[in-house]
């Protein structure tokens, strides 16, 4: 490494936008940027008579690709926190991963569970910093000391405090659900059909929506998260005779194998013994 | 053989981004597959029809019926298909009372092609594959660009799922272009329940990945005995 120049300054943490101005270049002389796996997504979560009840479908596009049949939305906080994300997947991760950690040492240093409020704060207070460039849509909720709250961040940074909310591409299809069939202090059972019915409208009226349920429901006394709680999309068809290729289905044109041995000399320390 | 307008005409399709400006063209999305054997041709379609992230109808026909022996599937601008089925429906009745029989698949597939190449610089925004039997009771496939580019093969796949499908019928079909010399068979060897088969699978991972693709395929079988079709429900997400 150079010791010169001003590149050994050390970064100070946050993102590097070193080639901002080289892609902008790039793409002004028309290369294509790489697109974003972005996760289609419905998600939604609601506030029943002991706690809330988050719930994701769990397909992730590409384009009009489907890339992940089966991932994971519902993202960890903190123990008594979960936050459901759409958008650009790998910014609803690392936006997760990072407002956790922070979460952690806050609790390191406070000795008190953490409030959903203080999450919510940290993550609006990132997100609109950000501009709206880091793309995350997300549902938040939590039971802490204050009782469960659930909330609706926007990735420009604004959010709202809900007794229901839904997010992403199938947030339309899973809102008319809710809009017809939410109450207060619904049971656990009820707001546990009631969310999985939300997903489902997603998963099947949205094209950016699909595979499977996942739930997790959160009270004061815990957290259970209940990964492909439904799965109502198998495989509709399998070839009877299947895809077996027999032993030379390919033909081999030429065969050259090169001893490595003579092309070794061991220089220092001792040469392995001979067998 | 160049189909080079076909990727720049999906590329020209209208995103629902707010203040596009306005596209006379839609992309409604579905899947086509025809395999042709050596006395039966069977020509499938998915039966989804949608437009961005929302499905239309989970139950649309993209095949249709021209005459005995020979079918059309279309996928790509529903408005544009229906406008091409119509004007091909039109053509066939002036041919039938002209000559007083059916046009043979071969002339419907010339005709298809002098009628996408008629719309050169305002294109039907329509990918077809045609299929039937020939005048000598083989089964055929032609297969198609926007502007009419056209080419009669033993297999094909045109839509939003073809570059799925495409690649697993050349591996487990590989019959040879009727223009390689020496000429060799380009129909292919499977037995029609066996292409049935592969044509159903084929949907099925179609659908476990293409957003556009599902809800059901519709497949039409033909062969001396007349026409048949099957359907197939696939997954609805």
């Amino acid at each position: 490494m150079s010791k010169t120049g001003v590149n050994e300054v050390l970064s100070k943490g946050g993102f590097s936008f070193d080639l901002c101005r080289r892609n902008a270049m790039l793409q002004q002389q028309g290369a294509k940027l790489p697109k974003y796996r972005k996760t289609g997504t419905t998600i939604v979560g609601l506030i029943f008579k002991d706690g809330v009840i988050l719930g994701a479908d769990t397909r992730a596009t590409e384009g009009e690709i489907v890339c992940d049949k089966n991932c994971e939305k519902i993202h960890y906080l903190a123990p008594n926190i979960s936050c459901c994300g759409a958008g650009t997947a790998a910014d609803t991760e690392n936006v997760t991963d990072m407002i956790s950690s922070q979460l952690t040492l806050h609790r390191y240093a406070t000795g008190r569970v953490s409030r959903v409020v203080t999450a919510l704060t940290m993550l609006k207070s990132h997100l609109f910093g950000y501009q709206g460039q880091v793309s995350a849509a997300l549902v938040l909720g939590g039971v802490d000391v204050t009782g469960p709250h659930l909330h609706a961040v926007y990735p420009h940074g604004s959010t709202d405090t809900l007794p229901f909310a839904t997010m992403g591409s199938g947030s339309l299809a899973a809102m008319s659900v809710f809009e017809s069939r939410y109450k207060e202090d619904l049971t656990r059972d009820e707001g546990m059909e009631i969310v999985s019915a939300a997903i489902c409208a997603g998963i099947f009226n949205d094209l950016g929506s699909g595979s499977n349920v996942d739930l997790c429901i959160i009270t004061k006394e815990g957290k259970e998260y209940l990964r492909n709680y439904q799965q109502p999309n198998p495989r509709s068809y399998t070839r009877s005779k299947g895809y077996d290729f027999k032993n030379g289905h390919t033909a081999v044109l030429s065969t050259n194998i090169t001893q490595l041995r003579q092309h070794v000399q061991v220089l220092e320390g001792d040469a392995m013994e001979e067998e | 053989m160049s189909m080079v307008f076909a990727p720049q005409l999906a590329e020209a399709a209208p995103t629902s981004h707010a203040g596009a400006s306005w596209s006379p063209y839609d992309n409604n999305g579905g899947t086509c597959v025809a395999i042709a054997g050596g006395d039966y041709c069977v020509i499938a379609a998915d039966t989804r029809m949608s437009t961005g992230f929302s499905i239309l109808t989970r139950d649309h026909s993209k095949i249709h019926q021209i005459t005995e022996k020979c079918v059309l599937a279309s996928s790509g601008f529903q408005a544009d298909i229906r406008a091409l089925q119509k004007n091909l429906d039109a053509r066939h009745q002036i041919y039938q009372h002209q000559h007083s029989k059916q046009m043979s698949c071969p002339a419907m597939a010339q005709l298809l092609s002098n009628t996408l190449y008629y719309k050169r610089f305002f294109p039907y925004y329509a990918f077809n594959v045609l299929g039937g039997l020939d005048t000598e009771g083989k089964g055929c496939v032609y297969t198609y660009d926007a502007v009419g580019s056209y080419e009669r093969s033993g297999y094909s796949s045109q839509g939003s799922g073809q570059t799925l499908i495409m690649p697993v019928l050349d591996n487990q079909l590989k019959s040879a272009s009727p223009l390689v010399l020496p000429p060799r068979e380009s129909s292919t060897p499977l037995t029609e329940s066996e292409a049935v088969d592969l044509i159903k699978d084929t949907f099925a991972s179609a659908a476990e990945r293409d957003i556009y693709t599902g809800d059901g395929v519709e497949i039409v079988i033909i062969n001396k005995n007349g026409i048949r079709r099957e359907t197939m429900p696939l997954k609805r997400d």
